[in-house]
C-alpha cells in the first residue's frame, strides 16, 4: 500500500516538473519548485529516509524560495525566448538518449528493499553493530555522518564555506541603506501597516523555531536532524525577522562581522576538534582520545563538529540572504 | 477501549480527511480569487483538528502527543495569517471583483 | 485504518497541484502552495503513524514553520514589487 503512496507522489512530481519547465513566468516556475520540493520530502519521508526529508524541508521549501524571489526581485520576470530552434532540439534528442540509457541500465538494478542486495553487504551490517557499542547512539546516520565517516562531513563543511564566500565576493558590496549615495534609503512604513497581523504573529513565532532549531541541533543523535537542518531552521527565523521587521534590523540583530565570524568558526572548529584528535596522540579526527572513556568521547566529538556545522551552514545562509536583499532592496 | 479508541480516532481522521477535500475541490472549481481563498481557508483550520485529534488519541500520553500538540497549534496560528497576509496582499495590489469593493467612508462633508 | 486519510490528502495536493497550474493570476499560485505546504504538514504527520515511526513528527514541525516563511516572502517580494512600480524600474 505505501508503495501505492509513493507511486502517486511521483506522478505528482513527474507533472509539477513538466509544469516547470514548461512556464515562461519566472515566478511560476518559483513557485512550482517550493512545491516540487514538498513532495519531495514527502516522497523521502515514505522511502523511511528521515534525516535527508527534513533537509529538504528546512532548506529546499522555505529558504531556496526566499533566495530565488529575491534573486527574481533583481532579475527580469520572463525567461528569454530561446536563441534558435535547433537548440532545442539538441537540447531533447540529448535529453532522451540519456533517459533510455538511464531506464535500461536499471533493469539491473535489485529489487526495491532486498536485504540480499549488494549495497546491504559489506559495510552497512558493520555499521549498524559497531554503532551500539562504540558510540552507543540511537541514530545510526548521524553516527555514519559524523564518526565514521566524518573525514567526508569535514569536506561538506568547507563546501558550505566555499559557496558562502564564492557568493560573497560576488555580492558581498552592500548596496543597502548604509552605503553612500544609495537612492532607497529605508523601509516605506507606511506598506507595512497593512501588514499588522503577520508581524505580530510572525514575531511570536520566532522564539519558538529558534528554539526548534536548537532543539534539532542537539537532538540529531536521537532522532532525525543534526547539524545542517539546525543551521537551516535558525537561519530561517532570523531570515523571518528580516521579512518582517527590514532587513537593516536584522542586521542590527546580527552584524556582518558576527557573520563572517560564524562562517568561519564553524569550519575552524570542526578543524580543531580533528586537530585535537592528532595532538593527542591519536589520528586526524579520530574522537576516542578526547576523554578517557571511548563512548563518552565520541559522544563529545559528535556534539561538537556537529555544532561546527550548524554554525557554519546558519552564516553562510544569512550571509547569503543579505548579499542578495541589499542589492534589490528586498 | 481499545476497540473505541480506535473507532473514534478513524471517524475523526475520516472527517478530516474529508473536509481537506472539500477545501481542495473548493479551492480548485470556485469563481474568484477571493472565494477560494475562503475555501482553502477555512477547511485548513478545521482539518488539522479533527486529524490531529485522531492521531493523538492513536498516541496516547506520550511525547509524541506533545509534538502533534505542538504541530496543531503552529497550523491553527498560522494558517488564517497566511490567509489574511495573502488576502490583503491581493487587494493592495488591485484585484477587484463585484463582490470586493474598497470602503470608501462616506465623506463628511 | 489510515488509508482514507491519505488518499483524501494525496488526491487533495494533486487539486491543488492544477489551481497552481491553471490559476490564472500569481495569487492563486500562491494560494495553492499554502494549501500544499499544510497537506503536506498533515500528510507527514499521518505517514510518521502509518510507518510506525512517532519519534518523525519533527518532519512535520519543521514544515508547519517553514511553510509560513515561504507564503510570507513572496508577500514581501510582491509588496516591494508595487512599492517600485511607481518610481524606478527594478
Amino acid at each position: 500500500m505505501t508503495v501505492i503512496f509513493g507511486v502517486f507522489l511521483l506522478t505528482l512530481l513527474l507533472i509539477t516538473g513538466i509544469a516547470i519547465v514548461q512556464t515562461q513566468n519566472l515566478f511560476v516556475s518559483v513557485m512550482l519548485s517550493g512545491m516540487f520540493s514538498l513532495l519531495l520530502a514527502a516522497n523521502f519521508f515514505l522511502l523511511d529516509a528521515a534525516d535527508v526529508a527534513l533537509t529538504e524541508a528546512a532548506v529546499g521549501a522555505g529558504i531556496s524560495t526566499v533566495l530565488l524571489l529575491s534573486a527574481l526581485a533583481i532579475t527580469a520576470k520572463h525567461e528569454k525566448a530561446p536563441s534558435s530552434n535547433s537548440n532545442r532540439v539538441v537540447a531533447l534528442i540529448v535529453v532522451t538518449v540519456t533517459t533510455l540509457v538511464l531506464i535500461y541500465s536499471t533493469f539491473d538494478n535489485p529489487r526495491f528493499g532486498d536485504p540480499n542486495a549488494a549495497v546491504h553487504q559489506h559495510v552497512g551490517p558493520w555499521y549498524m553493530e559497531k554503532t551500539a557499542e562504540a558510540i552507543d547512539i540511537p541514530n545510526v546516520v548521524t553516527a555514519v555522518l559524523g564518526s565514521f565517516r566524518g573525514y567526508d562531513t569535514l569536506g561538506e563543511v568547507f563546501v558550505v564555506f566555499t559557496a558562502g564566500i564564492g557568493v560573497l565576493f560576488l555580492l558581498g558590496t552592500p548596496l543597502g541603506p548604509f552605503a553612500p549615495g544609495n537612492p532607497y534609503k529605508s523601509t516605506d512604513p507606511k506598506g507595512l501597516r497593512h501588514y499588522l497581523i503577520p508581524r505580530v504573529v510572525g514575531r511570536m513565532l520566532i522564539p519558538f523555531i529558534l528554539l526548534f532549531g536548537l532543539y534539532v541541533q542537539f537532538h540529531g543523535e536521537y532522532g532525525p536532524g543534526g547539524g545542517f537542518q539546525a543551521g537551516a531552521l535558525i537561519a530561517a527565523a532570523i531570515i523571518l525577522y528580516a521579512l518582517l521587521e527590514g532587513e537593516d534590523r536584522a542586521l542590527k540583530v546580527i552584524p556582518r562581522g558576527v557573520l563572517i565570524g560564524l562562517i568561519a568558526g564553524g569550519a575552524l572548529l570542526y578543524g580543531t576538534v580533528g586537530l585535537f584528535g592528532i595532538f593527542l596522540g591519536s589520528n586526524f579526527l579520530d574522537y576516542s582520545v578526547l576523554s578517557s572513556d571511548t563512548v563518552h568521547a565520541q559522544q563529545m566529538g559528535l556534539i561538537l563538529i556537529e555544532a561546527g556545522v550548524g554554525i557554519t551552514v546558519t552564516g553562510v545562509l544569512l550571509s547569503i540572504f543579505h548579499a542578495f536583499a541589499a542589492r534589490g532592496k528586498f | 477501549m481499545e476497540q473505541l479508541l480506535d473507532i473514534t480516532s478513524w471517524i475523526l481522521m475520516t472527517l478530516g480527511g474529508v473536509f481537506v477535500f472539500i477545501g481542495g475541490l473548493g479551492a480548485l472549481r470556485m469563481p474568484d480569487l477571493y472565494t477560494r481563498m475562503h475555501a482553502a481557508g477555512i477547511t485548513d483550520s478545521i482539518a488539522p483538528i479533527l486529524i490531529v485529534s485522531g492521531l493523538i488519541l492513536q498516541a496516547g500520553l506520550t511525547l509524541a502527543s506533545v509534538k502533534l500538540l505542538a504541530i496543531l497549534v503552529f497550523l491553527l496560528l498560522t494558517g488564517p495569517t497566511s490567509s489574511n497576509a495573502l488576502a490583503s496582499a491581493a487587494l493592495l495590489a488591485g484585484k477587484r471583483t463585484e463582490q470586493a469593493q474598497p470602503y470608501v467612508p462616506e465623506s463628511k462633508e | 485504518m489510515y488509508y482514507a486519510v491519505i488518499f483524501a490528502l494525496i488526491i487533495t495536493m494533486g487539486l491543488a497541484l492544477a489551481r497552481a497550474i491553471i490559476g490564472p493570476s500569481v495569487y492563486d499560485r500562491v494560494l495553492a502552495v499554502n494549501m500544499l505546504g499544510t497537506k503536506t504538514v498533515l500528510l507527514l504527520a499521518v505517514f510518521a503513524f502509518l510507518l510506525g515511526r512517532p519519534d518523525f513528527l519533527d518532519l512535520a514541525l519543521t514544515y508547519a514553520l517553514i511553510n509560513f516563511i515561504g507564503v510570507l516572502a513572496v508577500l514581501e517580494f510582491f509588496r516591494n514589487r508595487a512599492a517600485k512600480q511607481p518610481g524606478e524600474k527594478s
